[in-house]
């Protein structure tokens, strides 16, 4: 059993509501931090336990903090990321709605040690339902005058304000969700400037996921070393793992970082293994962005090591054998699920959601949709592999934002490790037209290895 | 071809009701002097849901008056983000997630299920008016795959029985209320 | 003041200066291509993504290369910083890649384009392109719609720069044009059917840089290369009035603003003067303009024209 630093008090009935979280031993982080810590005792503190952004980059979350242009002249500003729309990742809205107030906590403390007056949280706009319900904890807090003018007789007085999306994955994007928090189109600019010089209204900004910032209650608590203990080398602390695909068990689950993937997938403390009894074919690991990989190489990693969930085991192998952690969104496939056929579907995803402003993405993520729908249904060419894996190069590392390494990482890790569905694809015609027809395909004995 | 869209103005007179219009007040005065144009997006929202589930140029028009900001700029944010319909919908709204957690875990069977039942394909309105289908990309719910969203009101685990009784739930309730604290306006 | 070496070739600046700008005081074959920036609009470049260049040294203080190519035109240039644009492979393969993406929806009906022989994407292609094209798939089509009764619009053909926006949003008072929708369907309209109509609109024909904006009034007259582009200017009370008319024997065919050797114009004109003057009295002749750009038109036959006070 892991220890569970976000997720302990889930179960305990009502902790949405703010008398019970309180009972709980809720908002003492806040009274620690605004009463008997300076901001900067409390981002040393959050530099000490090796916090990284759980948003899917994992940047260490003291040191974004310790980048914040700091003269008064201008306001500043925490803005919550919770513009979750990675496919396969559910681990904020899982928070946002069990654990409201562990959140605002955190945003408190945060803000704080920023010398941030106003926050927003940007939720995306179809988690309706959790944008009244975070309003709800909001107005609590203010009742209970963790919120407002002069928090805890302190002097300091923070807003909070949720603000909603309105159905764009770029919004996640730290710049487009700011260009979008103004009330435009959620096109993201070119760095620098960072948003810690010129970020939301021109002034310096941080922008977190909601993790991290829900995170920084516990650590104030359990301060920085303890929290640093738990994990494996630079990937410290807990994590939220929300697993999902042909598992037994799909949820969120918090996990200590340094887990093997392994028992991940088949203790039934966790996913519970594959469902139906039938065999692991690949994971995408850290959302839809991340390089897929096939079971034996997200198993253990191309040294014959166990692969561990930790931002570097991940990586190992590169983009040759390895994958991200990203925001930790497991998405498990069984081996009835046509590769060619998810490739497509997440193109067409980045197709759907590219911002469309700068070139490589706007035409690349359309290019690359048009001949993927073409291998899948039928009417592929041997040639329109290569082709693909040439576009998903041309695009990456040449635009604007990630986004279009996210469209063009899928392509060539799927191309890369199951090349042979599409060349089966693509010499029968028709063969596939629902994602659980991979069956369908004949698997070559040596390709590829099920787990 | 890509649909190219030169709307025409209906000719229609909108305001919201003075409850509301309060309500927009508030919301305008979560954000800095000057910068009311960030209130765009909550009053959109607002603006879609009080006027029967999409935005027309009237409407979008009143919403740059209350920002006092250009129509255009309201143009093109409408535009931009998917949950804001230019178009008149059913009374539902069915959008089935089909993107790739909800497709492995049976998403494009159940989109098939409903084009059958509902006798329509995706895209189109039944003929009584009541629903519309549609797909959309990743609503963040994976772990409940298959999911679906009926006026940005979840429905997850679907299964053709779900879906079922859910279709005939919402055909009882069309002419009723909405449930009360489910609108926008009261999320704020 | 700040070091910058760019292709070899070291030159000081301004602090704060874009590596675009600092390339084009040095000029020549090193200066990277720009289809969005335009120095004469805040705010414009990083989108096109077609002047990508490699930063091999960041500074002197920092010498560590940056990670990825930058776009040249909205990244500052830092003391000591060392800069490849057609000194490195990758960037010259990067350009290659964009000139594909920006062809592959592109219609490529140069023949009955007015914006034929002046460019940026001919010229960019030219310089830059590949001879086949390995797109197959269907092409963005658009019907071609007049925004006023002085420009055409021809979606089609739009790159998506975003330049005729920010002319809209920073000479005009009332922007009625924007874009619209995301990724591949975007597209730059004015919504309801409306007109775009004030004193400097005209001037999105000028920033355009393919054929999307074109002039109504000088729609299908005459190809840019057979006119001779010879300065004029008139008392304006409305812009500077120094514009370049397009001419063919005495009659004026088109005005444009002065386009500069980077295809941007010196001064914006007004719409008077741009679609209502155009008999010769109205203006006062300069002489021949010189076009310093790789299109048909730098031909420059019209050179040896000599200036009326000089006959």
């Amino acid at each position: 059993m892991g220890r569970k630093i976000l997720t302990g008090l889930v179960t305990v009935p009502g902790i949405r509501s703010f008398p019970v979280y309180r009972g709980e031993g809720g908002y003492m982080s806040v009274e620690k931090a605004l009463c008997e810590m300076t901001p900067i005792d409390i981002i040393k503190e959050v530099t000490k336990s090796g916090l990284r952004g759980r948003g899917g980059a994992g940047f260490p979350t003291g040191l974004k903090w310790s980048f914040l242009d700091r003269k008064p002249d201008k306001p500043h500003y925490l803005v919550c990321n919770a513009d979750e729309s990675e496919p396969g990742t559910f681990k904020d809205r899982f928070l946002m709605e069990n654990m409201p107030h562990l959140l605002i906590e955190g945003l408190i403390i945060s803000s704080f040690a920023l010398g941030a007056n106003t926050c927003y949280i940007y939720v995306r706009g179809e988690f309706k339902y959790i944008i009244g319900l975070l309003n709800k904890a909001i107005r609590e807090a203010y009742e209970n005058k963790f919120l407002g003018e002069n928090i805890l007789g302190t002097g300091y007085s923070l807003d909070i304000f949720v603000h909603p999306g309105a159905g764009a994955y770029i919004c996640g994007e730290e710049t487009a969700l700011l260009e979008s928090l103004k009330g435009k189109r959620g096109n993201p600019r070119i760095k620098p400037p960072f948003p810690a010089y010129k970020g939301l209204y021109d002034c310096p900004t941080v922008v977190n996921n909601v993790e991290t910032i829900a995170t920084v209650g516990p650590i104030i608590i359990m301060g920085g070393e303890e929290y640093a203990s738990i994990g494996k080398g630079k990937s410290t602390g807990t994590k939220l793992i929300s697993a999902c695909g042909n598992i037994n068990n799909p949820g969120v689950y918090e996990i200590e970082l340094g887990l093997p993937v392994e028992d991940f997938i088949y203790s039934q403390e966790y996913c519970g293994g594959i469902r139906d009894g039938k065999r692991l074919k690949a994971v995408v690991a850290g959302g839809s962005s991340v390089p897929v990989l096939p079971a034996d190489l997200i198993l253990s990693t191309p040294q014959g090591q166990k692969r561990l969930i930790t931002f570097e085991s991940m990586q190992e192998g590169g983009f040759d054998s390895g994958t991200m952690l990203g925001s930790g969104g497991f998405i498990v496939y069984n081996e009835d699920q046509c590769m060619v056929r998810n490739t497509w579907n997440f193109t067409r995803f980045y197709r759907h959601e590219s911002c469309g402003q700068c070139s490589p993405c706007r035409e690349g993520t359309g290019w690359m949709e048009k001949v993927l729908y073409r291998i899948e249904h039928g009417k592929g060419k041997v040639s329109d592999i290569d082709l693909l894996v040439s576009v998903a190069n041309k695009i990456e590392g040449n635009t604007i934002c990630p986004l279009g390494d996210a469209a063009a990482w899928p392509v060539a890790s799927a191309i890369r490790h199951f090349r042979h569905e599409f060349e089966y694809h693509i010499e029968h015609p028709e063969i596939c037209n629902r994602m659980d027809h991979g069956k369908l395909i004949e698997q070559p004995a040596a390709s590829i290895k099920y787990r | 071809m890509i649909n190219h869209h030169l709307y025409k103005k209906e000719g229609v007179n909108v305001a919201f009701s003075s409850k509301i219009l309060e309500k927009v007040r508030l919301i305008i005065k979560r954000y800095p002097d000057g910068k009311q144009k960030s209130a765009l997006l909550p009053i959109l929202h607002i603006a879609q849901e009080e006027s029967g589930g999409y935005l027309n140029v009237e409407i979008m028009d009143y919403v740059a008056s209350l920002l006092e900001i250009q129509p255009i700029e309201v143009y093109e944010v409408a535009t931009f983000y998917t949950m804001f319909n230019l178009e008149k919908t059913g009374t539902y709204l069915i959008e089935v997630c089909r993107t790739g957690p909800c497709a492995i875990s049976g998403g494009e069977h159940i989109l098939d299920y409903l084009e059958k039942k509902l006798n329509i394909k995706t895209g189109e309105t039944t003929s009584d008016g009541l629903f519309t289908l549609k797909t959309t990309e990743c609503l963040g719910a994976c772990g409940n795959a298959p999911v679906m969203q009926v006026n940005t009101e979840y429905y997850e685990f679907l299964s053709n029985e779900k879906i079922d009784l859910i279709l005939d739930t919402l055909k009882k309730m069309a002419n009723g209320n909405k449930p009360e604290g489910s609108r926008w306006v009261e999320k704020f | 003041m700040v070091k910058v070496t760019i292709d070899n070739i070291s030159i000081e600046v301004e602090d704060g200066t874009m590596i675009l700008e600092a390339a084009r005081k040095i000029g020549g074959k090193i200066v990277p291509p720009a289809m969005c920036y335009y120095s004469k609009l805040k705010k414009t470049g990083g989108k096109c993504r077609t002047c990508l260049v490699k930063v091999a040294e960041s500074s002197s203080r920092d010498p560590r290369p940056m990670p990825k190519l930058v776009a040249s035109c909205s990244t500052p240039v830092q003391d000591g910083m060392v800069v490849q644009n057609i000194t490195s492979k990758e960037v010259l393969d990067a350009r290659k890649a964009i000139v594909e993406f920006l062809l592959i929806n592109h219609p490529l009906d140069c023949p009955v384009c007015d914006q034929a022989g002046e460019c940026d994407l001919q010229d960019l292609s030219f310089l830059h392109g590949v001879m086949a094209t390995r797109y197959e798939e269907g092409r963005r089509e658009y019907p071609a719609i007049d925004i006023g009764s002085y420009i055409k619009l021809h979606m089609n053909r739009c790159i998506h720069c975003y330049r005729c926006v920010f002319v809209a949003d920073q000479l005009t008072d009332q922007r009625v044009h924007g874009m619209f929708y995301r990724s591949d369907s975007m597209e730059i309209s004015t919504y309801i059917q409306n007109v775009v109509d004030n004193d400097f609109s005209g001037n999105v024909i000028d920033a355009c840089p393919v054929g999307a904006l074109t002039d109504r009034t000088f729609r299908f007259k005459s190809r840019v290369w057979f006119l001779k582009p010879i300065d004029a200017h008139r008392e304006c009370n409305k812009c500077c009035g120094k514009v370049t008319a397009w001419m063919f024997g005495n009659e004026i065919y088109r005005i444009t603003g002065r386009k500069d050797q980077w295809g941007e114009v010196e001064e914006f004109i007004c719409n008077e003067c741009r679609f209502e003057r155009k008999e010769i009295k109205d203006w006062f002749i300069e002489g021949p303009r010189k076009i310093k750009r790789q299109s048909v038109i730098s031909a420059n036959k019209y050179e040896k024209l000599l200036k009326p006070n000089q006959k």
